[in-house]
């Protein structure tokens, strides 16, 4: 199966070079059959991975070590849940993975534009199938997913136990379902500059999918915060880590696209910074999986040594000369049809937010990137973590909200001062009003960004209630339906607008939650022994007793921890470390290698509308460290003592891991005879559900935007204004 | 393999089989390049016309909901609606002048 495999990304990688090669002859030469059968190039691919995907599937969960990559990260405990996900937590099974996404998400838009956009889809898909080429050649030439060993070994060194996590069998799909629908409109853009089709109509085939790739890749960031906080046992959901960057930063860059592409849809307008938004989006989301994948995290030099960085950074440099190309040769087609009409204008608003959105990127990009540049220049590598971020992003985002309240309540084109007092006074005394009540009777004012951001939530969520009411009572009054109808109708026959007013509700509760677990957040790091306790703000918290589990497969070490406040029993947590054994480290003993291996934190936590009890415990193995020896020891001596023959007999195997196994148990339960004071980082974070509930909001409002309209309205659209009398246009339905 | 290789064959070689034989029938006769000039700028116009709609229904529902004075609506429904003319007008050159016009009636309008 592994040949069939390889057979597979071969046959691939020809059928996509020569996709490239007949889309590109079929626009040249003008021959129709062509880019046709180019088209059917870009669907025998994506049956060609999806069938390479499905091997490497099966080899997975059928635990088939012949597979080099299932035996590096898959074992015969691992879970089925598990084994499935674990293809994609291989370098190798990722790139393949990429692939198969890009050749789904190629294959759905060319056949949706197989009789639109003629003239530009034959490059389009020579782009699309460039990437494809890119990749499967990686796979092909530097990290086969179906390598081999000729010796299949009889167990695998199982999955990463941090990856143990259900966050984890979703987030890499995620992002890279984004990273690839990304791909799209970015094919398509260059197919626009190439032809010089910078009419709307390229706009209007890849919004849908440019709005899909905002919203995958949203919903796979949202995934990694929640692993990050639920799983990494430091207390938090974002660490400003680079790897987390690489897929905020064409997240960013696709929000200010699905934004301005309605100035261009509307007043054609922003065409040269659509396009660069859209070849930038593009670009990052290559730079994100290169960032990912490459090495270049841990070391400028490690990334030399990595076989994928070099090709990574070639590709990006091509897509970053050609983009600049691109537009420079087509500038003159790319100038606006109109100009701004009043800086109190939703274009202006936009346009603002697209700034603002373009500095955060910026800031990000040079702070990720600023130790790797030190460290080329200086060979002194830097770090840099949340503190350098913090000065930038905070006063941006706080523009940022600000702007989306904004954005909904201005008219295009223009606003008068007597309609800015009727749409902004209500936001603004919620605004006011939520400023004065924190002020009063929280201590939020300690924080002043904080209470700002307060302030601003409060504004952009009146405006959207603000919206929402009047456009259905603007229904209501012409419909004369109940007002759960209305409400309804309002939402399905302005899926855009309120679907988008929906997902700037959405991030007003996320960014109230960030505000106010960063800033209000109390946490002590204290050592406790069982019966002791300790106090967070103004909850205590007692370590009862300890636990302990063990088996030849993981070794758990924790406690059970009551939380009470002003005598009242609040909770029960129950908080342990996992430690996983080592058993391909060369240099730890028969006992030893069951504690040096990786390990994880299972996190207790209670969590709560207003806020979150989170706590994790970090025992010491020290105290249990010279018994580790001695038993490493003694099983030495036992395994040299036994003859060749006494060695390869099932029964004495057996029973000395029987043994072992006992030993280790043993080991362990001491920690609950004779329990040892264990280092605890207790957290009592306000509002972090509000992060997760406001993602799901922004998804939310998200959906509705990307939803078609229903057929019948289509069909009443279409015919509407297929019947248009010459003169002035019959008033279409909303 | 082999079987997997005939059907990508047949998938990807289909257009080309077919324009061969199309070819071999009638060797004179050529369907016209549906990538022409005409037909891009078709549809360019037409989704021109459709943002245009768009934004009609747009302004009406800004109208609606109090984000236009009576005036302003005036003014931009007037400009709106003379944009999408002039985008009707050149749609009609381009399809030709003499297409007939469609005998089903249009919608009554809802906004909102």
């Amino acid at each position: 199966m592994a040949l069939l495999g390889r057979a597979l990304l071969i046959l691939g990688l020809l059928v996509a070079l020569y996709g490239i090669g007949s889309s590109l002859y079929g626009a040249v030469a003008r021959r129709r059959e062509w880019v046709d059968s180019g088209r059917r190039a870009v669907y025998a691919l994506a049956g060609l991975m999806t069938f390479a995907f499905a091997i490497l599937e099966v080899a997975f969960l059928r635990s088939d070590f012949s597979f080099n990559v299932v035996a590096a990260h898959s074992s015969t405990t691992t879970p089925t849940f598990y084994k499935a996900t674990a293809a994609w937590s291989s370098q190798e099974g990722s790139l393949l993975l990429w692939v198969f996404l890009l050749s789904v998400w190629s294959s759905l838009i060319l056949f949706l534009t197989r009789r639109r956009v003629r003239e530009i889809t034959p490059y389009a898909t020579a782009v699309l199938m460039g990437f494809a080429t890119f990749f499967i050649a990686l796979a092909v030439f530097l990290a086969n997913p179906f390598a081999t060993s000729a010796r299949a070994p009889a167990e695998g060194a199982g999955l990463d136990p941090l990856l143990l996590h259900p966050s984890m069998m979703f987030h890499p799909p995620m992002l890279y379902s984004g990273y690839t629908l990304l791909t799209i409109p970015f094919a398509f853009a260059v197919g626009a500059l190439v032809t010089g089709r910078l009419g709307n109509e390229w706009i209007s085939v890849t919004r849908r999918f440019a709005l899909a790739a905002w919203l995958f890749l949203g919903v796979g960031i949202l995934l990694g915060a929640r692993w990050s906080y639920t799983e990494l046992g430091w207390g938090g959901y974002w660490a400003w880590d680079a790897v987390e960057n690489a897929a905020l930063m064409p997240w960013l860059v696709a929000t200010a696209f699905i934004h301005s592409i309605m100035i261009q849809e509307k007043r054609g307008m922003l065409k040269v910074w659509n396009v660069s938004l859209i070849l930038g989006s593009g670009t990052l989301a290559i730079l994100g999986t290169f960032l990912v994948r490459s090495g270049i995290l841990d070391s400028i030099h490690a990334f030399g040594a990595s076989t994928l960085g070099v090709p990574f950074v070639l590709l990006i440099a091509a897509m970053v000369a050609g983009s600049i190309w691109l537009i420079v040769k087509r500038r003159a087609l790319l100038r606006s049809d109109a100009q701004l009409d009043s800086l109190l204008s939703r274009e202006a608003v936009f346009l603002f937010q697209n700034l603002v959105l373009v500095a955060i990127v910026f800031v990000i990009f040079w702070v990720t990137f600023f130790p790797l540049v030190s460290e080329a220049i200086t060979g002194t590598k830097v770090s840099v973590g949340p503190p350098a971020f913090r000065p930038f992003i905070v006063p941006l985002a706080l523009i940022l909200v600000l702007l989306s309240g904004i954005g909904p309540i201005v008219a295009w084109r223009r606003v008068t001062v007597a309609n800015m007092r009727r749409n902004f006074t209500f936001p603004v005394i919620a605004g006011v009003v939520t400023l004065i009540v924190l002020v009063a009777a929280t201590n939020a004012d300690t924080r002043p960004f904080a209470l700002v951001m307060f302030g601003l939530a409060a504004f952009v969520v009146a405006t959207v209630v603000q919206e929402l009411w009047r456009g259905t009572s603007a229904r209501r009054a012409m419909t004369r339906d109940p007002l759960p109808v209305a409400f309804v109708g309002l939402i399905r026959r302005n899926r855009r607008r309120y679907g988008g007013y929906i997902a700037h509700l959405g991030l007003a509760v996320l960014l109230v939650g960030v505000a106010a677990s960063s800033s209000f957040q109390h946490s002590q790091n204290v050592n406790l022994s069982p019966g002791q306790h300790a106090f967070v703000d103004g909850y205590k918290v007692t370590y009862v007793r300890p636990m302990a589990r063990a088996s030849a497969a993981k070794i758990s070490l924790g406690a059970i921890l009551d939380v009470s406040k002003n005598g009242k029993h609040v909770t029960t947590l129950i908080t342990s470390r996992g430690f996983y054994p080592a058993p391909l480290d060369p240099t730890a003993g028969p006992i030893s290698e069951a504690f040096n291996g990786q390990s994880d934190s299972n996190v207790g936590l209670r969590a709560g509308l207003t806020r979150d009890l989170w706590a994790v415990a970090n025992p010491n193995l020290d105290p249990l460290q010279n018994e580790i020896n001695q038993g490493d020891r003694v099983f030495e001596r036992l395994m040299t003592s036994l003859t060749p023959a006494q060695a390869s007999q099932p029964s004495i195997v057996t029973g000395i891991r029987a043994e072992r196994t006992a030993a280790i148990v043993g080991l362990t339960s001491r920690f609950v005879r004779h329990p040892w004071p264990v280092t605890f980082l207790l957290i009592v974070s306000p509002l972090v559900t509000w992060i997760w509930l406001g993602a799901i909001i922004i998804a939310f409002g998200g959906l509705i935007s990307l939803w078609p309209l229903p057929a019948p309205a289509r069909r009443r659209s279409t015919a509407a204004a297929r019947t248009i009398p010459r003169g002035l246009p019959a008033r279409e339905p909303a | 393999m082999l079987a997997v290789l005939a059907v990508v064959v047949v998938i990807v070689t289909g257009p080309l089989r077919r324009e061969y034989s199309a070819r071999a029938r009638e060797p004179e006769a050529r369907e016209a390049d549906p990538g022409s000039a005409d037909a891009m700028e078709l549809a360019e116009l037409e989704a021109a016309r459709e943002a245009k709609y768009r934004e009609i229904r747009d302004a009406e529902l800004d109208h609606r909901t109090g984000k236009l004075s009576d005036a302003d609506f005036e003014a931009v429904d007037g400009t709106l609606r003379a944009e999408a003319v002039a985008i009707l007008h050149k749609l009609d050159h381009v399809r030709g002048s003499n297409a007939p016009p469609e005998s089903e009636p249009p919608e009554q309008p809802r906004a909102g």
